[in-house]
């Protein structure tokens, strides 16, 4: 089994937006994408994917609605709503100047800490 | 932000299918298991495999739910349904509990409603912080002393900066001073004069009709009026065409110009504690000779502070003419000051005000206290069930969340019959039409006093509920769980924290009895106080005058008092024009021809034109003679001075039978009498100057005093009878006791020294209450130990010696501390005490003694319950 990476709850929200915003998904769909994009590192657990998921739809970033997935299935669809967008352009940008700067101080060459 | 709180809201009402959830997952699953058949693992593998991938299915489900809006409000109806659960079982502390609290916040609510009513609602003015009374910067010589004439009224209109307008009313009026005439036995009713334009400076809209015209202040104006509200209701049954009627008023008629709205009652905020039913317009020109007659009020220009109103007042007022046909009358009025009108209204007594609400304050910090006592003691019996409730899972903070909602919901119970009482009590202080207190009538609860409730409800649910539960909840749940069995006694800093509830609670009652004993003292000094004049079994009622010249109305008043003094059960009778305690009036002192006084030596002099037989009747101490009905107008001019202005104009010798100058008269002294409380109680006496009615002084009015062992209400009826065959135009008056004066003089006192008295009492009960239950709660937990000290040979009266002497400690702790806090306490209400110290030592040793049996009759039963255990028994049953 791959290692898992424990998510932090902020990151998994990002990533959820993220997934989401190539088009409308369910459930299974992000959690599946999201380890397939990240070379199966990041696996996510069905138990934080749902909150998750919920807490998100109950902030108005993401909408849901029931339809068929490709096997013919019923199943729950997730859809970025425009104040999701927003807020995933903004993730970005805050996750982007936090791992610039994370990179830059493990960059750093070692006398600096001297 | 805002979008994202609405969308949660949004989902608090938006109902979801409880199948959702698990209908999600189970798809989940599926796709899971089909995804994993499909790279090739055999079906039996691919459920197992999704199975250890996808966890608990119930913390999932749980977790979901968790994030929802809505399960704050869940937990939140789990803990009062459980919260109501828990106090149905335990009733008898649910009723005590909520009893109690709604004593506390029934007290405070219909205190603030009064500290609401009297000093923070705005009067019913237009701007009414604009609104200013004018007053002499040194009041002396009562009611005349602080009023001011027609002429100077003219000049402050026409030399005056500050105000954009200017009025005043007729000081003078009495208490039904006109009679409703034209139906069956006249009817008193009190009408007040006031300066047309009254209405319009206060800003103040009729209800219907109009306010008075500028014209309608002019002399021979047709007679109009006002009606209050009241009076159009009760008199006229709100009758909407009232307007433009024309009543009969002293057999004259008088035109309705219109009603005054609800929320203007004269007598409410100019006259506490009496009745106005008509304004009519005051002329002026009318009075232009009598002197001072109005009370000026005022309305300052946009901008113009009371402040500056006053630094012009004090140059001003010294330039106006008393009366311009005396040109040596200018000057007569010294600086005068502007006051806020509230101020001017409540000012007095704001101090009781607070006062009063500090008592109840401490009422409902006893209430607390108590509280957070019982609650603890309740707990102490739980502490099990949360051992057993933390053990299952349950955080802190969801137990402590659980107790606050429960004290929470005793708080809500407590408030909603706390607003009943103060509702109840409101009602009735409301209806006190005899206690002269300032908007007393107006008195109700309002939104102010609800949201004041709900700010009680919400701070006393802080005060006692937080510390209980942050107590219960706190220290080791586990160990409790294990040994709060019947091996072990309570921990000691439990009892300690109980104790020092208890020593509170007996210190804030302390302040409480001593702040009330100190009132009421105070007050039974001011019952004591000699009046001059003997109130009891004395009586007075207002005679009708007719229209008659000097002498024909001379023997008028001599024929009405010898046939009321023929009425059996009369002792004897007499007239004056004023009486003490009611309306008066000051006029220049006399003086001794030839004796030159410097200014402000002489004092103003209350006048009474009074009858023979006044003197004796008012049951005052006379040397010298009385009034004789051949002191006429062909004889010598006589007066009678009180004792005071006799020390003064006579400092060597006494007064009788020298002569002094009065209205450029001269008159002789032939009697000197006690001084009279002429206006308050409190105050001391001024100059009197009593003066024969026959002698053409032009008395004021005619007030028929009896002095009879029979009460008012007997001799009423028959005096009215006589009055009526004598003059048919005398109203139905009526007599009213003297005490009744006095008893009005000193309502605002009794009315505060009864009230914080009743919060004192009630304060004592709720102390003795919280003393009993503490010692009976440590009694019952330490069954057993007393139970292995008397099987060890302790006597049933080293039981009984020990608990009721644990007691007794408890309580001196609370008296010494409550005693340093009442010095403290006493010294701000100086003020208000009168002929007592605030250090009183009487108060305060009574209040110890008191407090000390108090204690000993709450510690003794559950000390007698102790010394009776049977060891056996005690030490079999744990």
């Amino acid at each position: 089994m791959p290692p898992s990476t424990d998510l932090l709850q902020g990151t998994l929200d990002v990533l959820i937006l993220k997934t989401l915003a190539h088009g409308e998904m369910h459930g299974w769909g992000i959690a599946s994408r999201i380890q397939q994009v990240s070379d199966d590192v990041l696996q996510v657990g069905q138990g934080s994917l749902y909150p998750a998921l919920h807490r998100l739809e109950y902030k108005g970033w993401i909408e849901s609605s029931w339809g068929a997935s490709d096997n013919n299935r019923k199943a729950k669809f997730y859809a970025l709503t425009p104040v999701g967008r927003k807020q995933l352009r903004s993730e970005i940008d805050q996750w982007n100047r936090l791992s610039s700067a994370i990179s830059l101080v493990l960059a750093a060459p070692k006398e600096d800490f001297a | 932000m805002i979008h994202e709180l609405f969308t949660r809201l949004g989902f608090l009402f938006r109902r979801r299918p409880a199948n959702d959830l698990d209908e999600e997952l189970r798809t989940h699953m599926e796709q899971s298991i089909e995804s994993k058949i499909a790279s090739g693992m055999s079906p039996e593998e691919a459920r197992r495999q999704a199975g250890i991938e996808f966890g608990s299915m119930e913390a999932a489900r749980e977790q979901s739910a968790g994030a929802h809006p809505r399960s704050w409000f869940g937990t939140l109806q789990q803990d009062l349904r459980f919260g109501l659960r828990s106090l149905k079982r335990d009733r008898g502390f649910a009723i005590v509990s909520i009893l109690i609290l709604a004593l506390g916040i029934g007290a405070n609510v219909a205190v603030f409603s009064l500290v609401n009513t009297i000093l923070l609602r705005p009067l019913p003015f237009k701007d009414p912080q604009q609104v200013v009374w004018l007053e002499p910067a040194e009041k002396a010589g009562g009611l005349s002393g602080s009023t001011y004439s027609s002429d100077a009224y003219d000049d402050l209109v026409a030399m005056n900066r500050s105000y954009s307008g200017v009025t005043g009313y007729f000081a003078f009026s009495s208490p039904n001073n006109m009679k409703l005439t034209g139906n069956g036995i006249p009817q008193p009713i009190t009408g007040i004069g006031v300066v047309p334009n009254f209405l319009d400076v206060l800003g103040i809209k009729p209800e219907l009709g109009r306010n008075f015209l500028p014209g309608e202040g002019k002399m021979n104006a047709p007679a109009v009026a006002l009606l209050s509200h009241a009076f159009w209701k009760t008199h006229y049954q709100g009758d909407p065409n009232i307007v433009g009627k024309a009543i009969s008023v002293d057999e004259k008629p008088l035109t309705i110009v219109g009603v005054l709205p609800q929320s203007f009652d004269f007598g409410a905020t100019f006259s506490p504690g009496t009745r106005v039913d008509v304004l009519s317009p005051f002329s002026l020109d009318m009075g232009r000779n009598w002197g001072n007659i109005i009370t000026l009020v005022a309305r300052l220009k946009p901008g113009v502070t009371t402040q500056q109103a006053s630094t012009e007042a004090a140059v001003l007022f010294p330039q106006f003419y008393n009366n311009k046909k005396y040109p040596h009358s200018k000057g007569d009025y010294g600086p005068a000051v502007a006051t806020a009108i509230k101020e001017h209204v409540a000012g007095q007594i704001r101090r009781s005000l607070y006062m009063l609400w500090g008592a109840v304050a401490m009422i409902l910090l006893i209430v607390c206290v108590n509280l957070s006592n019982l609650l603890l003691g309740r707990a102490a019996t739980r502490s099990k069930e949360f051992s057993l409730r933390f053990a299952l899972g349950a955080s802190r903070s969801r137990l402590i969340r659980q107790l606050l909602t429960e004290s929470a919901l005793l708080s809500f119970f407590g408030a909603l019959l706390g607003i009943g009482l103060a509702a109840i009590i409101v009602q009735w202080l409301a209806h006190q039409g005899s206690v002269a207190l300032p908007l007393l009538s107006e008195l109700r609860i309002d939104t102010t006093s609800l949201m004041w409730t709900v700010l009680l409800a919400f701070g006393a649910t802080l005060l006692f509920g937080v510390m209980p539960s942050l107590r219960v909840t706190g220290g080791d749940l586990q160990s409790q769980l294990k040994d709060s069995g019947p091996g072990t006694s309570e921990g000691r800093s439990h009892d300690r924290l109980r104790n020092t509830l208890v020593v509170s609670e007996i210190a804030l009652a302390c302040v409480l009895i001593i702040s009330a004993g100190l009132l009421l003292r105070s007050f039974l000094h001011v019952m004591d106080v000699d009046l001059g004049y003997q109130p009891s079994q004395a009586a007075a009622i207002a005679l009708d005058v007719p229209n008659l010249k000097d002498e024909p109305r001379y023997a008028f008043y001599r024929n009405v008092l010898s046939e009321v003094s023929n009425i059996p059960g009369i002792q004897s009778v007499g007239l004056s024009d004023n009486l003490p305690l009611a309306r008066n009036r000051t006029w220049g002192a006399p003086r001794i021809k030839g004796v030159d006084y410097k200014p402000h030596e002489l004092q103003p002099t209350f006048i009474y034109i009074a009858t023979p037989g006044y003197v004796k009747t008012m049951g005052m101490h006379l040397r010298g003679r009385d009034f004789a009905w051949t002191d006429n107008a062909s004889s010598e001019n006589v007066a009678i001075i009180n004792e005071k202005a006799a020390r003064f104009l006579f400092p060597n010798g006494d007064a009788i039978d020298h002569k002094v100058m009065q209205n450029d008269k001269e008159i002789r002294i032939v009697g000197v009498v006690s001084d009279i409380h002429e206006t308050d109680v409190e105050a001391s006496s001024a100059w009197q100057l009593y003066l024969p009615l026959t002698q053409g002084w032009g008395e004021d009015g005619a007030e028929l005093v009896v002095r009879s062992t029979l009460p008012a209400d007997t001799l009423g009826p028959t005096i009215m009878q006589t009055l009526r065959k004598l003059n048919p135009g005398q109203p139905a008056m009526q007599l009213r006791p003297l005490q009744e004066f006095v008893d009005h003089s000193t309502s605002p006192r009794r009315f505060f020294a009864i009230l914080v008295a009743a919060f004192a009492g009630t304060g004592l009960i709720l102390a003795c209450l919280g003393i009993y239950g503490v010692i009976s709660y440590s009694v019952t937990r330490k069954t057993q130990e007393i139970g292995i000290r008397m099987a060890l040979g302790a006597s049933r009266d080293v039981v009984l010696r020990d608990i009721i002497g644990r007691t007794l400690q408890l309580a001196a702790i609370g008296i010494i501390v409550g005693s340093i806090a009442s010095f403290i306490v006493a010294q701000s209400i100086s003020a208000m005490l009168y002929g007592t110290q605030p250090t009183d030592t009487t108060t305060f040793i009574a209040t110890l003694v008191l407090l000390l049996a108090v204690a000993l009759i709450a510690g003794y039963l559950p000390a007698r319950r102790a010394s009776q255990i049977d060891p056996m028994a005690a030490l079999r049953t744990q």
